[in-house]
């Protein structure tokens, strides 16, 4: 496996009207844990039932009822903080937070504020070939999601759906290690594609399964720096936290206008306020949504209800043990083991099914060959589909088979091209359909020699032009191809020709 | 006698040798219930319910049936169950009928007892008078002069109900003392179980880390009986504890010979009435003659209990009645044009909690409030741990049990309470909270009638999860105080 090394990319650096700025940015993401059942009730997280029936008696917070910690949840939470090469805390708590809200229905959302599950860990940000961002992470801790308010069914009435209620959520904490909007979007997607290959999340923005808060301050250049050695936030400017972004282009275009408002608020002579801001799309620009006053006062305090969660390190082990291979360490097997391009490696081991289909494709086979029939004709195809690779009606067996019939000389590039439209659209085993299209080059051998034999025959004069000058020998090469309808290898045409002329 | 006067253990047997049906068991105390109504005991009474389960008993009598087989009992309207309105004495949860049956009543109904009805008690478990409660007061059926008395609170309805032989036992529950306290002030018997001993689920929730239900019965063996069947590790509830449940009747074997019993230096305090501090020295009294060896112990944070619990029980109930928000449940007020969810979460919290359960919403609020979290929540907290220390030192030492005064008066006269500082009333907790702080198993036994006639009660405090050791001493003591004194029926 290559041992990948890789620089830190320059921060973004705004220019203001009188100074010079860069960006400081940390990121609270909010990933729905993969499972069948909710954080502490047996009732379903099926996405699209109807309102209030995925809803056990615990959900809707009715007297009496007491909340029982999901193992499934612990165990995702668990992989995912060894996916981020963090620390597990085999020892962790359950917090109260408090506030009302018609879809919180107990009136306090059950979180690890004090003591999470998962401690200290890293991401790797690749912002381009050996160049990546190492953003650190402070914590992940398993909390509630809330149900959905709706406001538009009715003029009077507000309703709720209580169906979210309860889901286990991971809310990942960075430390303030992002420097720009494309980093920041690029560490979403970087999450996102470790949390997929893990299976702890399936990553579904659009449905809010994976959505963040963004906090963004400015800072003239050097203080960063100065807050990096000593870990001392007074080097840093007020930060605003943009809440519930679910699109990486809207995160990135937050982040832009945030610190452009930010910049000009400073340079004014103003004062950042520290506050919560909503990001609108439509107008490309963030509001505030509550200052600092303003901010609830949670009122957190230790779940009595649920006693401290303790896990065995045996368990972590476990789980440690069925990790899947994680994409940092598949790309760099892609890049040694198939001599891959970053470009190629990066794009094959995006989705972790995507890179099992390649490997499918490259076992045996010539690794950059595999690559480029994988990212050109298939992804390309799919793309163009919209579809998704496990609706691919090119097999990888099958795609395997094309590249074979190239390898043999069975057929040529441009007829495999075709033969792979045949494949999508027809299906069957490559080198049957090769053969019942007429596809496959004539190689025998005899068939090419009484041909040339002819040829030479009929035209004596260019037979003693190409053994004077060999660049003429192609002629021959060329109505041998025309001859038998050019199916002809023409390697091997060219070959003959050569030794029938004696060059 | 009547079949309602009989205890639990007399009645099973007097059921299983067929001189009782269950039906008529349960009949007398119908009767009695109807005529009790002065009492204001039961706040819904399930008569269809009861002679439905009763009928239930009789045929499974005729085999192999578990003890409480036909026993008519009374609920604390702090249970859930099913199909029954369960309000916790509460406006707020006006006309709820939960669709689950608690852990410990599906318990109790498996075993084959019988429903009776709903009891009355402080609104939402927080009081100790009964006076809280949105159906007004229980009585206490104890009355030397024109006064009425409380029962005693919260579980002031299980109290008077037993005590007046509406039922032969019922369930209570105790946060800080509210099984214990009224027991006393009634002259009955009612155990708080080790914290995780019974199952909380379906439970409405006061102070999740205190609440315990528990017992309130005639007698030591009822208790044992009832308790038997409450107990268990329930996997609903994640602070339910799964160990063995030892065989409680079996334990009463009258015998204490050279166990320990410890008397709290810390519990003699100042301004103790009289009497009380003269009961106390009769039951070691009691317990020495018994056979057991006296010993002085010192609990030295106990000064600290009632401020702790009175952190403690109202941040975790402000928690813990967030619900309450006319949502989904309950009372929700009706609302003016305009109004919005913060309109509608003001009227309907302030028209449906009473003023108790209000203070100790806002008490409860400030104290985890930002700012003041850590000088009283946290603080409270770790004060608690001390004082469970102070407990555990004590037993480590070889001690049995703990002998102290379970009131520091007999009952007190309805509505006297009514102007008085609301630390007057909480001081009616001051011998019982530290076993909630701390988790441990305390009983309360009648032992003697004060000057006026009224009866006034002993706490004994166990080792954790030896709710059988001490029934035994709790045993012991009853038999030696010999109190069979009953309320003449004014009613």
């Amino acid at each position: 496996m290559l041992d990948l090394t890789y620089e830190a990319p320059k921060p973004k650096v705004i220019a203001g009207a009188k100074h010079d700025w860069e960006l400081v940015i940390g990121m609270e993401i909010h990933a729905q844990v993969a499972s069948q059942s909710k954080l502490f009730s047996g009732a379903s997280t099926q996405v699209g039932s109807e309102p209030n029936s995925n809803v056990a008696f615990v959900d809707a917070a009715m007297p009496g009822m007491l909340p029982v910690i999901n193992e499934f949840c612990v165990a995702q939470a668990v992989r995912s903080g060894l996916g981020l090469k963090a620390a597990i805390n085999l020892r962790s708590a359950f917090d109260r937070k408090n506030y009302f809200y018609p879809d919180l229905p107990q009136g306090y959302q059950i979180s690890q504020l004090y003591h999470p599950i998962v401690g200290e860990g890293e991401v790797l940000v690749e912002m381009g070939p050996g160049i990546a961002r190492k953003v650190r992470i402070e914590r992940i801790h398993l909390e509630q999601d809330a149900g959905k308010s709706i406001h538009d069914m009715d003029p009077a009435m507000s309703f709720v759906d209580f169906n979210r209620t309860g889901v286990a959520l991971m809310e990942i904490v960075s430390r303030p290690d992002i420097r720009g909007p494309e980093e920041a979007a690029a560490y979403v997607a970087k999450l996102r594609q470790i949390l997929r290959y893990l299976g702890t999340c399936d990553g579904n923005m659009q449905n809010g399964n994976l959505r963040a808060d963004v906090n963004v301050s400015i800072c003239r250049p050097g203080q960063y720096e100065k807050y990096q050695a000593t870990q001392d936030f007074s080097h840093l400017g007020t930060r605003c936290e943009i809440k519930n972004m679910n699109s990486l282009r809207f995160i990135q275009q937050a982040i832009e206008y945030e610190a452009r408002r930010q910049i000009a608020i400073v340079e004014d002579g103003g004062k950042v306020d520290q506050e919560t801001r909503l990001y609108d799309p439509d107008k490309g620009e963030t509001r505030s949504m509550r200052s600092k006053e303003e901010a609830h006062d949670y009122r957190y305090f230790p779940c009595p209800d649920l006693l401290p969660l303790e896990i065995e390190q045996a368990w972590v082990d476990e789980i440690a043990a069925s990790m899947p291979e994680l994409p940092d360490a598949k790309k760099a097997r892609f890049m040694g083991d198939f001599g891959l391009t970053d470009y190629d490696a990066n794009v094959l081991t995006a989705e972790v099914a995507n890179a099992a289909f390649f490997e499918e494709v490259a076992q045996g086979r010539d690794g950059k060959q595999a690559a480029n029939w994988v990212i050109n004709e298939l992804f390309g195809r799919l793309n163009k589909e919209g579809l998704s690779i496990a609706e691919t009606p090119v097999s990888s067996a099958q795609l395997g088979g094309v590249i074979d019939l190239i390898a043999k000389g069975e057929i040529s590039g441009k007829m495999a091209k075709d033969l792979f439209e045949i494949l999508w659209t027809e299906g069957g085993e490559p080198s049957e359909q090769a053969a019942k299209h007429g596809m496959k080059q004539v190689t025998d051998l005899g068939a090419i020699e009484a041909a040339l034999d002819a040829l030479m025959a009929a035209n004596p004069d260019q037979v003693e032009k190409a053994r004077a000058n060999a660049r003429l020998a192609g002629w021959f090469t060329g109505q041998v191809l025309k001859a038998t309808g050019g199916k002809a290898n023409p390697a091997v045409v060219g070959q003959m020709v050569n030794q029938k002329l004696g060059l | 006698m009547n079949a309602n006067e009989l205890t639990i253990a007399a009645a099973r047997d007097a059921l299983r040798k067929r001189e009782i049906s269950a039906v008529d068991l349960t009949m007398a105390c119908l009767t009695a219930i109807d005529a009790g109504d002065a009492l204001n005991a039961f706040v819904h009474k399930t008569p269809e319910i009861a002679l439905d389960q009763a009928r239930a008993a009789d045929e499974r009598l005729k085999g192999e049936a578990p003890d409480l087989c036909g026993i008519p009992l009374g609920i604390k309207d702090l249970f859930c169950t099913k199909g029954v309105p369960s309000q916790a004495a509460s406006g707020i949860l006006k006309g709820f009928k939960p669709e689950y049956e608690s852990t410990v009543t599906s318990k109790l109904f498996d075993a084959g007892a019988v429903m009776l009805g709903k009891l009355n008690m402080d609104e939402f478990a927080m009081g100790s008078s009964n006076e809280t409660s949105v159906y007004g007061n229980a009585v206490n059926p104890w009355k030397v002069d024109d006064r009425k008395l409380t029962p005693g609170g919260s579980s002031g309805g299980s109290a008077a109900a037993v005590a007046a032989d509406l039922c032969l036992g019922a369930t209570g529950t105790d946060t800080g003392g509210s099984i214990r306290q009224p027991a006393a002030f009634t002259g009955i018997t009612g155990i708080k179980p080790t914290y995780g001993r019974v199952s909380r689920w379906g439970i409405v929730a006061f102070a999740s880390s205190l609440d315990q239900a528990g017992p309130m019965t005639k007698s030591v063996r009822d208790a044992a009986i009832l308790l038997q069947a409450m107990s268990g590790h329930d996997p609903k509830d994640s602070t339910s504890a799964d160990i063995p449940v030892p065989d409680f009747e079996a334990a009463l074997t009258g015998d204490i010979r050279g166990k320990k019993i410890g008397i709290p230096k810390e519990y003699r305090m100042d301004g103790m009435p009289a009497e009380i501090d003269a009961l106390w020295a009769q039951g070691i009294a009691m317990m020495k003659d018994a056979g057991a060896e006296i010993v002085d112990i010192s609990l030295p944070h106990t000064k600290y209990a009632l401020p702790t619990y009175y952190v403690i029980a109202p941040a975790e109930a402000s928690s813990n009645l967030a619900r309450y928000d006319g949502v989904r449940y309950g009372h929700r007020a009706k609302l003016a044009a305009g109004d919005g969810i913060t309109d509608m979460y003001e009227k309907t919290r302030a028209e449906g909690f009473g003023p108790e359960v209000q203070r100790r919403i806002m008490v409860g609020t400030y104290v985890l409030s930002a700012g003041f979290y850590d000088a009283y929540y946290n603080r409270a907290r770790k004060v608690r741990a001390l004082i469970k220390r102070d407990f555990e030192q004590v037993f480590a030492a070889g001690v049995d049990a703990i002998l102290t005064p379970a009131t520091p008066s007999s009952a007190f006269g309805l509505g006297e309470m009514a102007n008085a500082d609301p630390v007057e009333m909480y001081l009616n907790d001051v011998f019982t909270v530290t076993v909630n702080l701390a988790g441990l198993p305390g009983v309360s036994v009648p032992v003697g009638l004060d000057s006026k006639g009224l009866p006034l009660g002993l706490q004994l405090i166990g080792r954790p999860w030896d709710e059988a050791g001490l029934l035994n001493h709790a045993h012991v003591l009853e038999r030696a105080a010999g109190f069979v004194a009953k309320p003449a029926k004014w009613w």
